[in-house]
């Protein structure tokens, strides 16, 4: 089957910033951990390609940073040390994928001679942009899972309810319409407020995949739902079942397929949404903790007030969730569109009618 | 009659539903408020025990249940231990609170969402409309968090805007005219968050339902025999497209209670979202579950309103329940 063009484009989008995430130890200078006590809320770097004295230079470099005695004055590049930047080079050890031991990195500057921080530093001195490429593990990796363990939570019940009918279809369709009526955020704060809240890093991540991916199942299961009642009295579906096929052959072979089309479409839909969850947890403080970094809990520095005056690239964090955003939302209504290509849609963005 | 019985039969089944679901939640917790004090070693477990039994902590959960609906049916909802006062004051205070800042930014939307969104379908695929979907796609991207969080750097950096709470220190000594300046400079940026991340959404909405409508025959025979555009478009088709847009409008005043939950916490104002995430730090069950069982029953309430009039804008849903 050929992609249409539009869907490919997409897709090819997103997997290109989705790459970037996953090789975060290729594409940043540092480890998220790393921490510059001596340079913490430095400014992003400037690259330069004129020195002070108007030379030009081929290999791009650039300055660091004066020590700020008072922190209200704007920072000033010491200019008599160019330090240029290496491409390609060896740095610090990271494991690509989480397996592939590896040093290379796509930029980063000689040891010993000053560090480049592309988006600043934080409180710790640790690279906000290297911290931002990793913490997009965190929160796309939350994304992704929520998503799948609400699609297979969705269809499961959607599928049972649809296909075997009678009480079944009774109970689970009551209490979807319960967890539809409750407000979404409400309902994921409070499944988060009864879970313990001292935990390790890794369980929390682990946690807040279950909470996020838990909530949501009742929307995908009613839409599933309809589906599966349509399909199974299709001519071809009764033919199948006179033909003596078993439950399980007709779900498998006849039925589940007319529903991989919505649950793409509601994969897309959730997936950004589910990472907005996450960001929204570590944010308050019930998600990700620190040191792991997230995009939540990146941002959750500029709830000190200080910083929020003093040092506007701590906002980036949240500017780096715009182009998945706009990726996943094309996507959902490129294949809305795919399946659907005479309405005119109103939720997700794109080109409409 | 029959139909709005029924439906009110259904909302209250839902809502006994939903306070099950939250008790059974929190009973499932580990962990609960008087944990920490058992920490202090200047509390004895005697203490701890007797005030376990106070606030009937150590009876089983049925019990717990029925003490609680006796208490909800008084209008207390429950005890807050952080605050040792009933939930139901409590949650009144900040629920007023959100509600200020919810009504506007509501208002506010729709206000604008309905004249911009016509324009838009009026003009189908001709500038305006072309500029218009561009503007709300990149609005619908940028998430609330992120929004708030802008509006927050803006205001620090411009000192144009009051950055957080509700009210200026020495609120008191102000003159009438301040004090209402004061609460509107403070509730700008909030409102201005949350009507500019529902405004796309509506818009889409509105002009999605009225370009379905526009291209109806009945409009095109109205146009033949000269009737204004305006009234065309305002009076004819915007009663037309009303079905889909009294839905969204039940859904928005569903979501005032629970729509600002995170502009709140970020803009620092004394709404319910800031209560709740206290509660939910602090182990005070009770106001937890007496926020979500608020701003449920404001769910459901908003969806009821919602039925309702479309029950009088529809005649078609008036012979079909009346057929059953």
């Amino acid at each position: 089957m050929k992609l249409p063009s539009k869907l490919a484009k997409w897709l090819i989008a997103l997997g290109l910033l989705h790459g970037a995430v996953i090789c975060a130890g290729f594409f940043t200078p540092y480890d998220p951990g790393e921490q510059d006590r001596e340079n913490t809320y430095q400014p992003p770097t400037h690259i330069h390609l004129v020195d002070s004295q108007g030379h030009f230079h081929i290999r791009p470099f650039f300055y660091r940073y004066l020590n700020r005695e008072d922190f209200s004055e704007p920072p000033q590049e010491d200019t008599t040390k160019i330090i240029p930047l290496r491409f390609f080079a060896k740095g610090a050890r990271y494991h690509l994928m989480g397996f592939i031991p590896l040093s290379l990195h796509l930029f980063c500057s000689d040891p010993g001679s000053g560090r480049i921080y592309l988006l600043g530093t934080d409180a710790y001195g640790r690279d906000q942009f290297s911290r931002i490429l990793f913490g997009g593990q965190i929160s796309l990796l939350t994304g992704l899972l929520g998503a799948f363990i609400t699609l297979l939570l969705g269809a499961s019940i959607g599928t049972t309810a649809g296909y075997y009918g009678g009480w079944r279809d009774g109970l689970l369709m009551r209490l979807a319409e319960l967890f539809v009526a409750l407000p979404w955020l409400y309902l994921l704060f409070a499944l988060r407020a009864f879970l313990p809240l001292a935990v390790s890093p890794l369980e929390a991540f682990l946690l807040v995949v279950v909470v996020v991916g838990t909530v949501g199942w009742a929307r995908p299961a009613r839409l599933i739902r309809g589906i599966v009642l349509s399909a199974k009295e299709r001519d071809f579906v009764r033919a199948a079942r006179g033909f003596g096929a078993s439950n399980t052959y007709l779900l498998r072979r006849h039925i589940l397929p007319e529903t991989a089309g919505v649950l793409l479409t509601q994969a897309a839909i959730l997936i950004p949404q589910f990472v907005l969850a996450e960001m929204t947890l570590s944010f308050l403080g019930l998600g990700v903790p620190e040191p792991l970094a997230s995009w939540g809990n990146l941002l959750a520095n500029l709830q000190q007030y200080s910083v929020l005056v003093s040092y506007w690239w701590m906002y980036l964090p949240a500017l780096a969730i715009v182009p998945f955003f706009v990726g996943y939302l094309g996507l959902a209504s490129a294949l809305q569109e795919h399946a659907n290509p005479h309405k005119i849609e109103v939720g997700v963005t794109g080109d409409t009618v | 009659m029959r139909y709005f019985l029924r439906r009110t039969i259904q909302a209250v089944l839902l809502l006994f539903g939903v306070s099950v679901l939250t008790f059974l939640f929190s009973a499932l917790a580990p962990g609960n408020y008087f944990d920490e004090m058992r920490l202090n070693p200047q509390i004895s477990s005697e203490t701890l025990a007797s005030l376990r039994a106070q606030y009937q902590l150590d009876r089983p959960l049925p019990i717990r249940y029925a003490y609680w609906v006796s208490s909800v049916l008084r209008g207390e909802l429950g005890f807050s231990f952080a605050y040792n006062t009933p939930v139901g004051p409590l949650l009144w205070v900040r629920a007023r609170n959100t509600l200020l800042l919810t009504l506007t930014a509501t208002l506010l939307a729709w206000a604008l969402a309905l004249p911009v969104g016509i324009w838009s379908a009026a003009s189908l695929g001709r500038w305006p409309d072309r500029a218009l979907s561009g503007a709300t796609a990149t609005f619908l991207i940028v998430p609330e968090l992120v929004l708030a969080l802008g509006l927050l750097i803006f205001a620090v950096r411009t000192n144009w805007f009051p950055t957080g709470g509700f009210v200026s220190t020495g609120f008191e000594t102000l003159s009438p005219a301040n004090k209402l300046r004061d609460i509107v400079l403070h509730m700008a940026l909030p409102v201005a968050a949350l009507a500019l991340s529902s405004l796309p959404i509506l818009l889409r909405h509105v002009r999605a339902a009225m370009a379905e409508v526009l291209g109806a025959p009945f409009l095109r025979a109205a146009e033949g025999h000269g009737i204004p555009r305006q009234t065309l478009l305002f009076k004819y088709a915007l009663r037309a497209a009303a079905n889909p847009l009294i839905s969204l409008f039940g859904f928005s005043l569903g979501a005032l209670l629970s729509g600002s939950l995170i502009v709140e916490v970020v803009m620092s104002w004394p709404g319910l979202g800031p209560l709740l995430l206290e509660a939910i730090l602090a182990r005070d069950v009770y106001v937890v579950i007496g926020g979500v069982l608020l701003s449920t029953i404001f769910l459901v309430g908003g969806n009821f309103v919602a039925d309702m009039l479309l029950y009088r804008a529809d005649p078609r849903i008036r012979t079909e329940s009346a057929a059953k």
